[in-house]
């Protein structure tokens, strides 16, 4: 963990803003398929100003950030940097800790999360989050994709039924569940626990999905079918995934923003963090010199 | 670099059109309903506690306006006679002389027993040992302490009983030291075995909190496994067998059943554990059974003992909450 | 200069200790051996059906169980319908809603004292609370506020006076903070993580508590549940203070009436000098321990079939 005093927020450094700056659209022309390139990149959260704190000690400092929507952006940065915390303020998962706080701007499609009027519920059904560990409840395969929809609507069980197999469907493990849909969810495999959590997730209709360390609980074969699950949603959810593997990262993302103690040290599309970071520290951290 | 979805086997739809939205004001009214409800039922022990101080408190106060009872008797006086005689004595110190003799018997049994049991249980025994032993616990916890009374009267009692050719050597004719019917040991020895399961239950959920890598460090420095229980394993666990041992005293202190049938009815000031004791719970149980008035002098003296009991009970509590958080190894 | 100590005394200390700890388990067993063969020894030849279903007698041969063994039954009814969804209403508020304030640490500091507190105590409480509601219905029994017709089922009075809801209430005070304590303890054992994943598709948090954490705390909270009901069952002087000894010869028949409990009769019967009286002392013991036994049972079964694994 950090041992840096507490600093009063300042002005954000050139390096921590993202790509081209605070505007909200910014073109990428290199960005997705050839079909895209003139499209400019829609931005589904803004980030201005943004810190936090659990009690005295800050754990993220003055973050300038934008999320394009659709699209996978990657947190990498040592263990204790703040990634997993700025995370789970997107959803506030950290509303759960008493000590958590945050100041700035935190917007999602221009509405700010960080209003007390906020209704969290609401929010999270918006924003979905796959965990570090798979937590599938333990309760049907079936269950388990429905408890989140049955919270929000009434639905016929025919809906119901559809609901969850799309869900599974688009999660990947529709395969290897249709057979057993009202047996344990925890009869399953690891990597099959947590792609059924993912599905669990879709089945509420977010727009934002954020995943945790999603692989790091799991073998190097469920980690390629989650993977592969992950770019597969990319062009349906807005994906935020914070890793500790660099190689994930490069795989999987489309962004990659640095994290280190507390700050965004460097943001960006993820060929130019992996080849040609501009800051020392990135190239230390992604070139395995650190962390 | 992102290739196409790989779950093509159907259409993707988009399935947010499908259920019929629930209301947002209807579930924020029934959430704050129900977390209201939740919140009184839990002032409800609070509420309860309350009760108990002002209940006590007010009798008390009320027995200590009566003429023939002063503070200061009641807390130094040496003879506790609110029933015969023509002058009423009401100094608390017999009793509590008796409630701390079957206290002290249970504790020198139960203590060491059961934390014995207790490193046993967690240190030493095979899952086969641990499966007979751990239910004759439980079951031992069950029993209505009735039941354990019943066995100090006619069980506990007769076979001390059978000493008393061997111990009337001691004794003179004035202070003659043999078991009667009603005798301090075999109650001390009944509320024994009554804490046992505490003891020894609580002291082995304390050692099993014990962290595996703690005892595997010191097998590694070459330590038999009674080096590992005892001077490992036991100090580190030291504040919940602490807490344990003082949970179970408390309990000891606050028996009524067996004392009321297996003690005797004698208030008196002696450390001989083969004579008749009164405890403070076996004299309420004389006052509350009895016919004295409830506005007599007696009947609210029983008052001023249950505050007293109260208050002891308390402290002890007190301490062992203080003792498990101010000692608290914390492991991760 | 250090003396390495042999390894022979080390081994011998081990050894011993060992022989110290077969003792002393043992003694468990034994004691728990002695104390049902001298119940049996005593209680059997005066168990009969008709023991059970008798009232009582001032012969002995003659007396029965009839009306401590209903008496106990409404008695705890009562008390476990009051008490468990108190006492679990409670601690799901402390262990899922709370926030960390003094005033939660001062409830939960509060119930452990509870727990401590003598059920004797509690006898006195429920004596002045609930049999004379502090007086302020007057203490003259014919004074009292009536509600309903006396020989009919519904029946109130105010105040309770020494009936079985005074008693049922009595009790739930003496079981209230185990009923908390456990069931904390059953929510405790539930993974966070399983929150977290409730919380994050959107649940409120009493969905979350509602749908995933009371299911999966269940086995826990009925073990716990169980366990303090049959701590009430066999608890007998908070209704000693209550009621003295009732002699009863009638089985209750509505909320007000007049009533023995089973430890309360042994208490009775033990205390009498007679071998008779020990005698169907020791078969009430007998009908009292199978109920118990009974209500172990379920709770080893609950906690072994019951209890799905969680993660």
């Amino acid at each position: 963990m950090q041992s840096e005093p507490t600093t009063p927020p300042k002005p954000a450094p050139t390096q921590s803003s993202f790509g081209l700056g605070h505007r909200a659209e910014v073109p990428h022309a290199l960005s997705s398929g050839p079909g895209q390139a003139a499209t400019p990149m829609q931005m589904a959260i803004a980030v201005r100003g943004f810190s936090s704190w659990y009690g005295d000690f800050q754990a993220l400092k003055s973050l300038e950030l934008d999320i394009p929507a659709r699209h996978v952006t990657a947190f990498i940065g040592p263990s204790g940097c703040g990634k997993s915390t700025f995370l789970r303020w997107i959803n506030r998962m950290n509303d759960t800790i008493p000590s958590a706080r945050a100041e700035g701007t935190l917007d999602l499609h221009g509405q700010n999360l960080l209003e007390k009027s906020l209704d969290v519920v609401d929010l999270r059904r918006r924003v979905g989050m796959v965990f570090q560990k798979p937590n599938p409840f333990p309760k049907s395969i079936y269950d388990n994709v429905a408890f989140g929809p049955r919270l929000h609507k009434t639905y016929s069980r025919a809906e119901l039924d559809e609901l969850v197999e799309q869900s599974l469907r688009q999660a990947s493990i529709w395969n290897e569940v249709k057979d057993r849909l009202h047996a344990s969810a925890l009869s399953l495999s690891g990597g099959q626990q947590q792609r059924l959590c993912i599905a669990r997730a879709i089945a509420v209709g977010p727009e934002v999905l954020l995943m945790d360390e999603p692989c790091s609980a799991l073998d190097p074969k469920s980690t390629l079918a989650i993977e592969e699950l992950i770019e597969s949603l990319a062009d349906r959810y807005t994906i935020v995934i914070v890793t500790h593997n660099m190689q994930q990262a490069a795989r999987v993302s489309d962004e990659t923003a640095f994290f280190f103690e507390g700050r965004l040290i460097e943001s960006g599309k993820t060929e130019m963090i992996f080849t040609k970071p501009r800051n020392k520290q990135t190239e230390d951290y992604v070139t395995g010199r650190f962390g | 670099m992102k290739s196409l979805p790989t779950s093509s086997d159907a259409p993707l739809r988009d399935l947010t059109h499908l259920g019929r939205p629930k209301s947002v004001s209807a579930r924020t009214w029934r959430e704050r309903l129900i977390v209201g409800t939740l919140a009184v039922a839990a002032t409800f022990s609070i509420l309860v506690t309350t009760t108990i101080v002002i209940v006590l408190a007010r009798e008390t106060i009320g027995f200590f306006e009566f003429p023939d009872v002063s503070l200061v008797e009641f807390f130094t006086g040496l003879e506790w006679n609110p029933l015969l005689g023509a002058e009423k004595h009401f100094g608390i110190w017999p009793l509590i002389s008796g409630t701390l003799l079957v206290t002290v018997i249970a504790a020198s049994f139960a203590l060491p027993v059961g934390l014995i049991s207790a490193i046993y249980l967690s240190e030493y025994a095979s899952p086969r040992v641990r499966a007979t032993l751990k239910p004759a616990l439980e079951i031992l916890a069950g029993i209505p302490t009735v039941v354990y009374g019943f066995f100090a009267l006619t069980v506990i009692t007769p076979l001390l009983q059978k000493a008393n050719p061997f111990l009337e050597t001691f004794g003179s004719a004035d202070a003659p030291i043999a078991f009667g019917n009603y005798n301090a040991m075999a109650a001390g020895l009944a509320t024994g075995i009554m804490i046992l399961p505490i003891v020894c239950s609580l002291s082995e959920d304390a050692l099993r909190a014990v962290p595996r890598s703690l005892r595997d460090g010191a097998f590694a420095l070459g330590g038999t496994r009674f080096d590992v229980s005892v001077k490992v394993v036991l100090p580190a666990a030291l504040s919940g067998i602490v807490a344990a041992f003082l949970l179970a005293v408390s309990r000891a202190v606050g028996e009524t059943m067996i004392v009321a049938l297996a003690a005797g009815g004698i208030a008196q000031i002696t450390a001989n554990p083969t004579a008749e004791v009164q405890t403070m719970t076996a004299y309420m149980v004389q006052i509350f059974l009895g016919d004295a008035p409830a506005t007599g002098v007696e009947y609210k003296s029983s008052y001023a003992v249950a505050a007293t009991l109260f208050v002891m009970t308390f402290i002890l509590t007190m301490i062992g909450q203080w003792v498990l958080r101010r000692f608290r190894e914390e492991y991760d | 200069m250090a003396k390495s100590r042999s390894i022979a005394s080390r081994v011998l200390k081990d050894r011993t200790f060992l022989w110290a700890c077969l003792i002393a388990t043992n003694v468990a067993i034994v004691v728990l051996a002695v104390l049902l063969m001298s119940i049996f020894w005593q209680g059997w030849d005066t168990l009969s059906w008709k023991f059970v279903t008798s009232f009582a007698s001032r012969k002995p041969s003659e007396a029965g169980i009839l009306a401590p063994l209903m008496g106990s039954v409404w008695v705890c009814t009562i008390c476990g319908l009051v008490a468990l969804p108190l006492g679990v209403g409670t601690a799901i508020y402390l262990e899922e809603f709370a926030k960390r304030t003094w005033f939660t640490k001062i409830v939960q500091t509060n119930i452990m004292n509870l727990a401590g507190v003598p059920s004797i105590v509690y006898g006195i409480l429920g004596l002045t609370a609930f049999a004379r509601m502090f007086g302020v219905f007057g203490t003259n029994v014919d004074d009292a506020i009536t509600l309903g017709n006396e020989e009919g089922f519904f029946f109130l009075r105010l105040p309770f006076g020494s009936s079985v809801l005074a008693g049922g209430l009595t009790l739930m005070l003496v079981i209230l903070p185990v009923v908390i304590i456990s069931t904390q303890e059953a929510l405790r054992a539930v993974p966070s993580s399983l929150r977290s994943g409730a919380l994050a598709l959107g649940a409120t948090p009493w969905q979350t508590v509602w749908g995933i954490t009371l299911p999966a705390a269940i086995p826990g909270i009925m073990t716990g549940a169980i366990l303090s009901m049959s701590r009430a069952i066999g608890e007998s002087a908070p209704l000693l203070v209550l009621g003295g000894l009732l002699l009863v010869f009638n089985t209750p028949t509505n909320l007000m009436s007049d009533f023995a409990i089973l430890p309360l009769q042994i208490y009775n019967w033990a205390g009498r000098p007679q071998d008779e009286f020990h005698a169907i002392a020791a078969s009430a013991i007998i009908i009292q321990l199978c109920v118990l036994l009974l209500f172990n049972g379920i709770a080893v079964f609950i906690r072994q079939k019951l209890q799905k694994p969680l993660q």
